[in-house]
């Protein structure tokens, strides 16, 4: 039987460009909101998970965050808090989510909370690069290894950015495994880690723990 | 200790875990390539600190990395730097003659180093009218180190001219930059955490800078380090500590430097030693621009540092204190805002009062503040420090020139 193609882990960083769109009212934030390239929907609602591994306190998004924080608005902090936006099919769903929430949030409010104090949204986009990390795996076994060893933007390059931007919906991870090991139901496990409230580190440990309970049947299967 | 013979290497025990390694192979998708940058001096300031470290690296690494400085006259820089006032909203008189000169100064530099690269990125306004005599091969860059955010109208479209001829600009906030029909690329600015500033003391080493400079260290210091300038708000930093010293017996130190060479930083020198007055626990410091070691002993007897801007540019004087294990409290403005996570590594403060509260809050919570500085000090090391400056100059040189 023929090898399995090796699982390549790649890392990534990403170059941050500014878009010169920025907002200083929830008016605004919902205007600019519909004109940003989708690059920077995914920015500020995705890549957020790259900047920060894991999620210390604040919301896992930087809407979510400035309204909170820079406007003061709690309320609509918080309902764009609860956005998921890993629960879309893509990311003109979650821009749609995103304005029907800020719209429906102004809609009665006069005037429109505004940034008093605070800084000014400004909208971003970044260019992710992908960085070999020299590490491969054959196995399962090789595969949990490299896993545990990799840099954390590795788990963002082939969990998030492959889902979402490179055409891969259950991830790089998912595929390879359902792929090139044929192990289906663990890949379907894998897919369907949700990472909105762990962050990258939570990735990480669930993926290994699932890993491990396959592995450890393998071992004692392998020892009866 | 010398800035140029230390390599990359000498980063992986500061660095976080594996970034080494990362920028090994970052670099090689670039390696070759030719990265010239351009600026307006080789010793002082934060421009040439971090080039003098990062271009060996990028040699070291397999890019072929130059490093180039502009000649001028007095009138050149003088007019370079009303410039840089009026860039940063300072309303400054430009006649024909200056803006004449400092392009004939940027033409002859042209002429005299012949710029040229896969990316040659151009910093700051000085050098910025040499794309006039850019090749047509290569990628040019405007590297944009100060606040463009409310510019004097003249001189920046004066400027802007020369701006719309690169393939691209960067800045090092969001805040900084200008409406540009150029892609504008984001790249905070970083310390050097083996330079004389940040380098490991050793409490012996500590203890001697602080008896030269006469502080005992027998109460909690609070820390402020800035040129004497307006909007470093020492007057406030003063009060805040009135309001704090009826609570806690503290010292502070205002160390800052620039009065020698500036009307205006002397002026506030002297408001500054009139408001201190005769308390002995008050200690004004002008300090040379080369005490980098005294700053960095000061740094690191510090209890809390206090960054209390009214008005700031990126401000590294946080992530230096940060990298020092000091819980840090900010003036709410500039890069200070991205630097200070509030309640993880200080707070950020809007008035004298907030910032006397925080203060109290810290040292009332000894245990608060070194979680705190342990946070910074994190903080700092995954997104302050040389390494991902680096690694930011090579992602753009990989962007721009695939």
């Amino acid at each position: 039987m023929a090898q399995p193609a090796p699982f390549v882990f790649f890392g990534c960083i990403e170059l941050r460009e500014l878009l010169g769109l920025r907002a200083r009212d929830e008016r605004e934030l919902l205007e600019q909101l519909e004109r940003a390239p989708l690059g920077s929907v995914y920015y500020h609602t995705h890549s957020v998970f790259l900047r920060h591994h894991q999620v210390t306190g604040a919301y896992p998004n930087d809407f979510a965050n400035w309204v909170a924080f820079q406007v003061r608005d709690q309320v609509l902090g918080e309902r764009l808090a609860v956005v998921d936006p890993f629960a879309f099919g893509s990311l003109e769903a979650l821009r749609e989510e995103l304005v029907s929430v800020i719209d429906d949030h102004i809609a009665t409010l006069h005037p429109v909370p505004r940034v008093v104090f605070g800084d000014p949204f400004f909208f971003v986009q970044s260019h992710v690069i992908e960085v070999p990390t020299g590490m491969e795996a054959q196995s399962l076994g090789e595969f949990r290894q490299c896993l545990a060893e990799v840099d954390a933007s590795s788990i963002y390059f082939h969990a998030l950015e492959s889902r979402i931007r490179r055409g891969h919906p259950h991830g790089d991870f998912a595929e390879w495994i359902d792929r090139a090991l044929g192990l289906s139901p663990l890949a379907e496990e894998i897919a369907r880690i949700n990472p909105y409230l762990g962050g990258l580190e939570e990735i990480r440990l669930r993926m290994l723990r699932l890993l491990d309970a396959v592995l450890g049947r393998e071992a004692a299967a392998g020892g009866e | 200790m010398g800035n140029s013979v230390l390599g990359i290497d000498a980063y992986r025990e500061v660095a976080p875990k594996g970034t080494i390694d990362f920028l090994l192979r970052l670099a090689e998708r670039a390696r070759g390539r030719r990265f010239l940058h351009v600026n307006s001096t080789r010793y002082g300031g934060g421009v040439a600190e971090i080039l003098t470290r990062l271009v060996p690296i990028m040699g070291e690494l397999g890019i072929k990395a130059d490093w180039e400085v502009i000649e001028g006259d007095p009138e050149f820089f003088a007019t370079t730097k009303a410039f840089h006032n009026a860039l940063q909203g300072t309303e400054q008189v430009f006649t024909e003659a200056m803006l004449e000169h400092y392009l004939e100064v940027n033409r002859a530099n042209a002429e005299r180093l012949r710029p040229a690269g896969d990316l040659v990125l151009i910093h700051d306004p000085q050098p910025a009218a040499m794309i006039e005599a850019r090749p047509p091969e290569g990628k040019w860059v405007w590297r944009c180190h100060i606040d463009l955010s409310t510019p004097q109208r003249r001189a920046w479209a004066f400027l802007r001219r020369h701006v719309l001829r690169y393939n691209a600009a960067v800045f090092s906030l969001p805040a900084f930059a200008q409406q540009l029909p150029l892609p504008q690329f984001l790249v905070y600015p970083s310390i050097d955490p083996l330079a004389e500033k940040n380098r490991r003391m050793t409490k012996g080493e500590i203890a001697k800078i602080l008896a030269n400079l006469q502080i005992p260290d027998d109460k909690p210091i609070l820390l402020q380090v800035s040129r004497f300038d307006r909007f470093k708000d020492p007057i406030g930093v003063i009060n805040a500590y009135r309001l704090v010293k009826r609570y806690h017996d503290v010292r502070l130190v205002l160390a800052g430097g620039g009065a020698a060479d500036d009307p205006e930083g002397a002026q506030v020198l002297a408001e500054v030693r009139e408001a201190a007055g005769r308390d002995p626990d008050v200690y004004v410091l002008d300090l040379p621009s080369n005490a980098h070691l005294q700053i960095n002993a000061l740094q690191r007897s510090a209890t809390i540092v206090i960054q209390k801007s009214t008005r700031e540019g990126f401000g590294l004087t946080v992530a230096e204190a940060m990298w020092k294990g000091k819980p840090v409290i900010g003036g709410a403005t500039g890069g200070i805002t991205v630097q200070i996570l509030y309640g993880v590594t200080g707070y950020t403060v809007n008035s004298v009062e907030g910032c006397a509260y925080r203060i109290r809050h810290l040292l009332s919570n000894p245990a608060l503040m070194r979680k705190m500085g342990e946070a910074g000090r994190e903080h700092v090391r995954r997104n302050f420090l040389v390494t991902r400056h680096l690694r930011d100059y090579l992602s753009l040189l990989v962007h721009l020139t695939a």
